[in-house]
């Protein structure tokens, strides 16, 4: 896999929420824009479920643009002239950074299902190591969507030190009981394929193709909205002008939903999958903290931004609200805006004007503030 | 711009704002309620070094504030204030804020918990002018300009300087300053009321502070 790797916790082995000690730990990461000679630049990007380090550039796989190039570069929102970028794949992806498809060093076979189970908050502790050898010692921002945003305010209240300016976007301080539930519909039609051959397939040559499809396709539509969906596709048919009465892709919804399964397969990883859904489902930053969200930011240093899309049912604006009331609480130093658009979910990979011009507003006063000069 | 360099020039904000702006302690901790498209926060920020947070109901206004850097949420100055812990600022502002709000009173109540100085703006309705309109024309004055109607209205509980100011001594505030607005922009000081004072204000401005509160 191209980029950067670096082998972390050498010495001492990562301790995992789950009891497990693990190490040492490959991360695989990206970087863009330069560090400056204070080191106050650095803006982490967490990536969510099935995103990767590939932000701002070609993907190795796909050869698709990255995944968040409209923001990032130079001149961009996230201008990679003024601020030095850092993307690492998370712990138990597959892109590079240590997790199930890796040699698990006491059998010689790939660890599988004998990989642990890991949290959001173990994610960030890999990071933390991350910018501990990039001599990082206070970021400048994190930001991120999704699990990516799950990552931002677990830095928040475990790090606050070590972030200057937090963002996240379309995220939740806990899973919602919804959310588990489509996550184990992903699992189950994963461990329900024969090939996942109880999560060994790498050891007998296969990959559980169908189920891991099946998977993404069924997440894909919860990233969407119904209005985005039918201002797509509607009820248009696909390469035929007439209902099959059978089972093909009649309508383009389908074809367009196959093609997402598909393309899927190609660059992940069914156990990560698993593992990194699960990793979400068990997050709950309040229960960390005697049930109150707001002990979690108690006299925090740190400017938030929060962001949130009124399409999006996934991780609804309630999700972002009840994080402001809790940061009120804490009487933290925060903004919350709330983009209107159809696009779901998704919408904070999209082209989004109103949220790339109150990002960027946030980020240069941020900046102003840290005194990185101007924009 | 930079921030407190001396290339930085005050550029000219609206009088009521600017009388609130002069009011206000630099470098303290200030919550704006309402604050709209964050006219008075960006000139505290920039020019008087507070640490300025704002609350505005319109999502439009919130996100113009942001993309002046500044720290603002949506929310709802009725229900959102309770989540602040007391005494989080120094300063709370309600700047022609009040008369839209449900409940009034209340609202008073959660800023004097949650700052230790209060200051609020308000249109008087014992002007001349509304005066007039009611007892001459027989029609309800209205404040958002010739195009706003009684049934469309945002400002729901109107009052007076007189009515404020017995607001005052019933929530037992102690009224650090108290100036009017009249119609040529001319400020004058709010003493015990004069038969004149009541008349001749369009804005009556309020700096607060909790009787249990230290003096300066």
């Amino acid at each position: 896999m191209p980029g950067t790797h670096v082998r972390l916790a050498t010495d001492e082995p990562l301790l995992l929420d789950c009891g497990v000690a693990l190490g040492p730990v490959t991360v695989a990461y990206r970087t863009y824009g330069a560090l400056n000679a204070d080191r106050s630049n650095a803006i982490l990007v967490c990536h969510a479920l099935t995103g990767d380090q590939f932000v701002a550039e070609p993907h190795p796989v796909t050869g698709k643009p990255g995944w968040w190039d409209l923001l990032v570069g130079p001149g961009k929102v996230l201008d990679t002239d003024r601020y030095h970028v850092v993307c690492a794949n998370v712990l138990g992806g597959c892109m590079g950074t240590t997790g199930p498809m890796d040699i698990n060093p006491e059998t010689g076979e790939p660890y599988g299902l004998d990989f642990p189970v890991i949290t959001i908050s173990d994610m960030v502790q890999v990071q933390a190591l991350l910018l501990d050898h990039l001599g990082i010692d206070q970021l400048f921002c994190v930001i991120g969507g999704s699990m990516g945003g799950m990552q931002v305010l677990e830095w928040a209240a475990r790090f606050p030190e070590r972030v200057f300016a937090a963002v996240p976007i379309a995220a939740a301080a806990r899973h919602s009981s919804q959310n588990i539930a489509f996550n184990e519909v992903g699992r189950q039609a994963i461990m329900a394929d024969p090939d996942w051959c109880q999560g060994e397939y790498l050891r007998h040559g296969k990959v559980p193709t169908r189920g891991l499809a099946v998977a993404r396709m069924a997440a894909h539509i919860t990233y969407l909205s119904d209005s985005a969906l039918h201002r797509k596709f509607g009820r248009r048919l696909q390469g035929r002008d007439a209902l099959s009465f059978g089972f093909d892709a009649d309508f383009q919804v389908e074809s367009y939903l196959r093609h997402q399964g598909i393309t899927f397969v190609e660059r992940f990883d069914a156990n990560s999958y698993l593992y990194i859904t699960r990793a979400m489902d068990y997050f709950d930053i309040a229960a960390e903290h005697g049930g109150a969200l707001s002990k979690a930011f108690a006299d925090t240093p740190v400017r938030f931004c929060l962001f949130s899309f009124t399409s999006d049912w996934l991780f609804p604006t309630v999700e972002s609200r009840a994080v402001v009331k809790a940061l009120n609480a804490a009487a933290a130093n925060v903004s919350f805006v709330e983009v209107k658009t159809d696009k779901g979910h998704d919408a904070f990979l999209l082209d989004e004007p109103e949220f790339a011009t109150t990002l960027r507003g946030f980020l240069d006063g941020a900046g102003k503030h840290r005194g990185l000069g101007e924009g | 711009m930079t921030a407190g360099t001396a290339g930085a020039r005050a550029r000219a904000i609206r009088r009521d704002l600017q009388i609130i702006a002069d009011m206000i302690e630099p470098g303290s901790r200030v919550l704006d309620i309402g604050c709209g498209d964050g006219e008075l926060l960006y000139h505290l920020v920039n020019f008087k070094d507070v640490d300025a947070r704002g609350i505005e109901l319109s999502q439009d206004g919130v996100n113009a504030c942001v993309v002046r850097g500044l720290s603002v949420i949506q929310g709802d100055a009725d229900t959102d204030l309770e989540d602040y812990p007391p005494g989080a600022f120094d300063y709370a502002v309600l700047s022609q804020t009040l008369q839209a709000t449900r409940a009034p009173r209340d609202l008073l109540g959660q800023l004097l918990r949650i700052a230790t100085r209060v200051v609020v703006s308000f249109t008087n309705f014992g002007q001349m002018g509304t005066r007039w309109r009611l007892v001459w024309e027989g029609r309800m004055p209205v404040i958002g300009g010739p195009a706003e109607r009684w049934y469309d209205t945002a400002n729901i509980h109107l009052c007076t300087i007189r009515d404020f100011q017995e607001l005052c001594q019933d929530l037992e505030v102690v009224v650090e300053r108290a100036v009017s607005l009249d119609r040529g922009g001319r400020v004058s000081a709010i003493g015990k009321i004069g038969p004149f004072a009541n008349l001749r204000s369009r804005q009556g401005i309020f700096l607060l502070r909790r009787e249990d509160s230290a003096a300066p």
